[in-house]
């Protein structure tokens, strides 16, 4: 383990969503590639009873050194990865800090309240704005409306681990994806889940200026 | 494979903490665990009855958490080695055998797994099992991050052995639901043979019969293995010390605590001012191993979740050691530097921390603070929780709801344990109106059933799971119909216990393991008892509802209704959409629809939502499972089914 590195230590990434959105999957399948790479990922989830239609959020540490607590501590993320964009601004408001990037997926899922007209969902360029302000690099993918392209609308998650990727200042890499994959779903899903990795992956491609960087920044 | 057959001793994985409690029941050599579901500790059972072929086991998933550790015990009076999995108040329901169980002892290593939920994330209770421990005098351990979960189950089996009799470990939401990285340790070939001995002397606890009694000589034995146990603990390699050789003030801390703490010392940046002595073996405490870090400083701070055990534990010890110790300040639950309720995290001990030690610290900059302040922030909107699109509780709360509504004598619904729990909150119309453990709706409402003579008369009912039917209901059911209590049990059968993850229940056709069993037939229990049964279909919600009030109307006796529909997100359901549904906008009121939005104010699936710009219901096609229930509820039939192929 020596030999491995990390800018910051640990490195927080936190996977936010709405239950049933795939957020543990994610957040396993992130940190199983970070594992075999020889780091430490520590995961804290809630599910169980929060997963029924309310918020949920994964955070993960990345450490070169140690296990740490599960959950982040306030202030202390370093990537937001948000299934939902409503999810994104409720973990700024925690967890956010100067540094912090953001990822969003742009499709939103209504909280009963809102459709049943007691509260209201800000317009999604509200949201841009806010994320946009709340943090140092935000970038809006259309991850569910590319699942559905994909025949479901669950790959939303593997999509966003796909362009994670190209942002994430850590080892990740398509091999070890497709290794954990292959080892946490059926093989007969596995085309399908390269499939969103890889869309996720070009689609952060097309940012402009990130090209550059998915080249240049992939490595610690 | 699975990770946890994994032989290869230098990989780490990512194990959960629940699978790293399962792996190290395996390196123990287990042969025998049960359990009942329930939110944080079911994955325990779940992945070793996925292995239960491969590994030779027998795992069950009981019928309750007391019917779990006999079947677990008995394993270990046959001189195997076993597990038992509970969540913490399941300990309350297991609690009457385990009392007993400390005094009779066991044979082969036996280990009591409970995990408890501080916070109640996932519970309706807070409750804390490690007074269990002490009450009834056996050795508890916690442990305080994932590899520890592994290596002090596997050790547990082992002490189990030493002092002969069950040991508890006490893990926590986030060390079971939390993932880490685990190094394995060996996978042993387990020949054990399984013999009841019973021949031997009556005292003789290794091979005469396995009883409590005689209590006197059995309580005397008990209490020589729960020394013996805390002799063990003064060299337990569970107990840990970091910091300086003096520090200004020591955590003591436990379980989840651990990993909070060390965080909090990091940001603060006082390694060299506190010390950190965490405990794996909780009780009995080892008085030398406390005695020596007691005496390096006079400022001690416990830091632990929900109830002061710990820090009651640390003060009682302090007290008889004072003359040699001195006198020490204690931080901690007692003098409100750590929250009685709810759970921990880095934030709150850094925040006690900066209290006793007068340290100032800011999570976020001011700048960034200031930003959080922005008027012109978009504000995210509370996330209710909610049944699922497609989900049958919605359906059947819709029926009793408006069947009570009809009825208009102020009727209410005692509830239960489950996804339709949720009941109490707008997703299911507010309907029940009692809260408290697994088979309570049926109790309480029994109780209700008999206070006509004291001048009610509002109808009476309950609501209970499948499984929920199996654990705790049945007794209440048969002293309803015995006392003719006047009630109607709704039992909501969804077919699985869905909100821990579809665990089989006697009422399926399939064990833990996958094998055929045979199923016990809820209806035919139920008229066995003497109730008059009806079964109907809670998506049909004019039927339903129809039999709900000719039910509440008849006052002789207990009448059970079973509503049969399976959880939109059970097996067979998740990946079939029934139907696809489409709101036909020319028949769509909107607003000006005297219905007041029944289909999203009031019926408020997530599926079906309100399209602002077009003032119309929208069907939202990701989230909606196509169960075809809103299709009923609009009173203009706006919405529409269309079968799919």
């Amino acid at each position: 383990m020596g030999k491995l590195q990390l800018s910051k230590d640990p490195y927080n990434i936190i996977i936010t969503g709405v239950g049933g959105q795939g957020n543990v999957l994610g957040s396993r399948v992130l940190s199983n590639m970070l594992v075999r790479k020889g780091y430490y990922a520590t995961i804290g989830e809630t599910f169980g009873a929060s997963q029924r239609g309310g918020s949920v959020m994964s955070h993960i540490r990345v450490s070169a050194k140690s296990t740490w607590s599960p959950q982040i501590p306030r202030g202390r993320a370093d990537l937001i990865i948000a299934l939902e964009p409503v999810e994104a601004i409720r973990v700024l408001m925690i967890y956010g800090n100067q540094k912090v990037m953001v990822l969003v997926n742009t499709r939103p899922i209504y909280p009963v309240g809102v459709i049943a007209g007691e509260l209201e969902y800000p317009p999604l360029k509200d949201i841009k704005a806010s994320v946009k302000e709340l943090s140092s690099t935000a970038l809006f993918i259309d991850a569910t409306d590319e699942a559905i392209k994909l025949g479901n609308s669950i790959l939303a998650n593997i999509i966003m681990i796909g362009a994670a990727s190209r942002i994430l200042k850590l080892p990740i890499d398509r091999e070890d994806f497709k290794e954990v994959i292959l080892n946490t779903l059926p093989a007969s899903k596995l085309d399908v889940n390269l499939k969103a990795f890889d869309m996720g992956a070009s689609i952060m491609g097309q940012f402009p200026g990130r090209r550059q960087r998915k080249i240049s920044e992939g490595r610690p | 494979m699975s990770d946890l057959l994994d032989q290869n001793e230098e990989v780490q994985h990512l194990l959960m903490g629940n699978e790293a409690i399962a792996r190290g029941a395996l390196e123990a050599g287990v042969s025998v665990a049960s359990g009942y579901p329930g939110t944080p500790s079911s994955e325990i059972i779940e992945n070793l009855s996925r292995i239960a072929r491969e590994r030779n086991l027998y795992i069950e998933w009981s019928t309750n958490e007391k019917v779990a550790l006999e079947v677990a015990a008995a394993a270990s009076f046959a001189n195997l080695r076993s597990l038992c999995a509970m969540k913490q108040n399941g300990v309350n329901v297991a609690s009457d055998f385990l009392l007993h169980l400390g005094l009779s002892g066991t044979r082969g290593g036996m280990v009591l797994v409970t995990c408890d939920d501080p916070g109640a994330l996932s519970s309706s209770n807070e409750g804390e099992s490690r007074h269990f421990a002490r009450m009834f005098e056996i050795p508890l351990l916690e442990p305080g991050d994932f590899q520890e979960a592994k290596d002090m189950t596997k050790w547990a089996f082992q002490l189990s052995e030493e002092i002969k009799n069950v040991v508890v470990v006490r893990s926590v939401t986030r060390v079971s639901h939390a993932s880490g990285n685990v190094r394995l340790g060996k996978l042993p070939e387990v020949e054990r043979h399984a013999e009841f001995k019973y021949h031997g002397p009556m005292l003789d606890s290794d091979v005469g019969p396995a009883e409590s009694t005689p209590v006197g000589y059995k309580h005397s034995l008990q209490q020589e293995k729960i020394k013996k146990a805390r002799e063990i603990f003064e060299e337990s390699p569970f107990n840990t010390y970091l910091g300086p050789e003096k520090p200004e003030l020591l955590i003591i801390t436990s379980s989840a605590g651990n990993l909070y703490s060390i965080e909090a010392i990091d940001l603060l940046g006082i390694e060299d001012r506190v010390g950190l002595l965490k405990l794996g073996t909780t009780w009995p405490l080892p008085p030398k191993l406390l005695t020596r870090y007691l005496f390096t400083t006079d400022k001690i701070m416990i830091v632990e979740e929900v109830l002061p055990f710990l820090e009651e534990n640390v003060k009682i010890l302090a007290a008889e050691q004072a003359k040699e110790i001195g006198v020490k300040t204690f931080y901690g639950k007692n003098d409100g530097t750590i929250p009685m309720a709810g759970e921990l995290n880095s934030d709150l001990v850094i925040s006690a921390l900066g209290t006793v030690l007068g340290i100032d610290y800011m999570a976020m900059s001011p700048e960034y603070e200031r930003k959080l302040e922005l008027p012109t922030l978009a504000v995210a909107p509370d996330r209710e929780r909610t049944f699922c699109s497609g989900c049958p509780h919605r359906a059947s709360f819709w029926s009793i709801h408006n069947a009570l509504q009809m009825d208009n004598r102020k009727g209410f619904v005692c509830g239960d344990i489950g996804c339709y729990a949720m009941a109490r909150l707008p997703c299911g119309f507010s309907t029940t109106k009692t809260l408290h453990a697994m088979g309570s709706g049926a109790g309480l409402a029994n109780g209700f059933g008999k206070l006509a003579q004291f001048g009610m008369d509002q109808p009476v009912l309950a609501v209970c799971g499948d499984s929920t039917f199996f654990h705790a209901v049945i007794p209440a059911l048969i002293n309803a119909v015995h006392h003719k209590s006047n009630i109607t049990l709704v039992v909501l059968d969804n077919s699985g216990t869905a909100m821990t993850g579809f665990q089989p229940h006697p009422g399926l056709t399939v064990n833990a393991m996958g094998d055929e069993v045979p199923s016990i037939d809820i209806a035919r229990i139920c008229e066995a008892i003497g109730a008059k049964t009806e079964i109907k279909d809670p998506f049909d919600l004019e039927e339903t509802r129809k039999t709900v009030n000719r039910l509440i109307e008849n006052d002789e006796g207990v009448k059970v209704l079973i509503l049969q529909q399976s959880c939109a997100l059970s097996p067979e359901r998740k990946h079939e959409k029934k139907y696809e549904m489409r709101i036909d906008e020319t028949l769509c009121l909107g607003e000006n629809c005297g219905c007041n939005r029944l289909c999203t104010r009031i019926f408020r699936c997530p599926g079906l939502v309100w399209d602002k710009e077009k003032k119309k219901a929208r069907i939202d096609e990701v989230i909606c499972v196509g169960c075809g229930v809103c299709s009923y509820v609009c009173p203009v039939a706006a919405i529409k089914i269309e079968k799919t192929a």
